[in-house]
């Protein structure tokens, strides 16, 4: 299982760095909508709620770029038939692919989060950089097993691109809701520390999307 | 499959006796809601709402729920009758829904003013559970192979069943408590309206499940019909189009999963 998952992990970021088709896409559509928001917005400097909305709303549709991206090679370049024609465990699939999910989304924060702190964010990010980064890191779990989760179920219909958005949404919410709750308090001008009850509940929806992808994600992978 | 034939006038007779009970207890509720129940000391008759909204939205959970159970039954059994359970619990479960939303933002205009209030969890995660349960339906559209479809619907059903009481604890974790919520239990209720409400529960529980009925009844008469067509089609030009062909072209629409396991021993036993 766990030299599946690494090969499985392999292919997949060996084909990004050859292919380039989803973290710049996503980093650059993060840095786009900072520029949206200050516009529509018309606010050069945000902080606290305000600040955690943005952000978390523009990582969140960065990542659905990546999301609707994610299988597309494996169900048109036959990708899916190499796989089940191998003697492994389907489960495997679905780790390479969150984790690669998840590692799409670290290398967009990496790029998103300085820009946020560069552009929009009135306080400066010193000393609550850690704990955002947690936050990020627990919101960007689910993020990663829901996404693979949808983008498999939305690749092999006609309309991927619409119902990939429309079923990552609304299940994407509570990571929202948990997210920005969470990381408001760490981006306000006077700082304070996240409250406990959001950073439990993204570990629970976290585990809890978790278990329920490895129950389902074999029935998408029958034929 | 070999029962589908004799228990179909078995359906047809429970079903009556189905829908004869929702509307005896039906009339029963309304009776009770309007000429038994106390009128609310705040909020006088306008909370007489509370008797058609909380039972629509309770009945619509539960029909969610209950879906991705029988959506664990279809992925068990591979049984195309289960799907077409989940899709008919879900499809009811929507309408409901809509009715919820309907009802809580009238109730919400009422006795807060406003048509919307984010500070109610309950009507929020409502909203929440209806968009994702809105794309059920283009998601089977949008997939022709009718086996995968059923099978996709039931993961969507299973993982959404899944999402809905998650939902229901992010969001009520988020509000604060500005409205009290002196409505959310039958706990604290006068006896009298603690009774009519159970008794409208049972009367949504019983309009949903002959809601539920007729729309599987209709279902299975139809794509008995359909068999019965193609049948005699076959054998008025025989094998001028070909059976299987034409059971795939029709079979792309999202509502029929069934209609080809249904429709297979019919022919079967015909020739």
């Amino acid at each position: 299982m766990r030299r599946t998952v690494a090969a499985l992990l392999r292919k997949e970021l060996l084909i990004e760095l050859r292919s380039w088709q989803s973290v710049p896409g996503m980093s650059l559509f993060a840095l786009t909508t900072f520029v949206v928001f200050h516009f529509a917005l018309n606010r050069s400097r945000v902080d606290g709620d305000l600040a955690a909305g943005i952000l978390w709303v523009t990582l969140l549709f960065a990542a659905i770029l990546g999301v609707n991206r994610l299988f597309v090679a494996d169900a048109e370049e036959g990708g899916f038939d190499g796989f089940l024609l191998a003697p492994v465990d389907r489960g495997a699939m679905l780790l390479a692919k969150a984790l690669a999910l998840l590692l799409y989304l670290v290398a967009l924060e990496l790029v998103a989060v300085p820009a946020f702190a560069l552009l929009l964010l009135g306080p400066t990010l010193g000393g609550t950089l850690p704990s955002l980064a947690g936050v990020l890191a627990l919101g960007d779990l689910g993020v990663a097993v829901i996404g693979t989760l949808v983008a498999a179920l939305a690749v092999r219909t006609r309309a991927r691109d619409l119902l990939g958005p429309l079923l990552a949404l609304p299940l994407m919410v509570p990571i929202v809701i948990a997210g920005s709750r969470a990381s408001s308090p760490l981006l306000a001008l006077r700082g304070g520390e996240p409250a406990a009850r959001w950073l439990a509940t993204l570990g629970l929806y976290d585990l809890l999307f978790g278990l329920i992808a490895y129950a389902l994600f074999d029935f998408l992978l029958e034929d | 499959m070999h029962s589908s034939s004799p228990s179909s006038p078995a359906v047809g007779s429970g079903l009556r006796a189905l829908s004869i009970a929702a509307a005896a207890v039906m009339a029963v509720a309304l009776r009770l809601v309007f000429f038994y129940a106390p009128l609310d000391a705040d909020q006088g008759f306008l909370q007489k709402i509370f008797y058609l909204h909380v039972p629509l939205a309770i009945v619509a959970l539960c029909g969610f729920v209950a879906a991705a159970l029988m959506a664990i039954m279809h992925l068990r059994t591979r049984d195309a009758r289960w799907d077409m359970r989940s899709y008919v619990a879900i499809h009811m479960s929507l309408i409901f829904a809509v009715a919820t939303l309907i009802t809580g933002s009238i109730w919400a205009r009422g006795s807060w003013g406003h048509w919307w209030v984010w500070s109610e969890p309950t009507l929020v995660s409502f909203l929440i559970v209806f968009l994702l349960y809105a794309t059920y339906q283009p998601l089977r559209f949008a997939i022709e192979d009718p086996d995968r479809q059923a099978r996709y619907a039931s993961v969507f059903a299973i993982t959404a069943g899944a999402f809905v009481p998650m939902n229901f604890i992010a969001v009520r974790l988020s509000t604060a408590y500005l409205h009290p919520r002196v409505l959310g239990s039958t706990s604290n209720l006068p006896p009298r309206m603690a009774l009519t409400f159970i008794v409208s529960l049972l009367a949504m529980a019983l309009l949903y499940a002959t809601l539920c009925g007729c729309e599987l009844t209709a279902k299975r008469t139809r794509a008995q019909l359909r068999a019965l067509r193609r049948l005699a089609d076959a054998r008025a030009g025989a094998g001028e189009d070909g059976d299987p062909q034409s059971r795939r072209s029709r079979s792309a629409a999202p509502s029929m999963p069934a209609a080809g396991t249904l429709a297979a021993p019919a022919p079967r036993g015909g020739l």
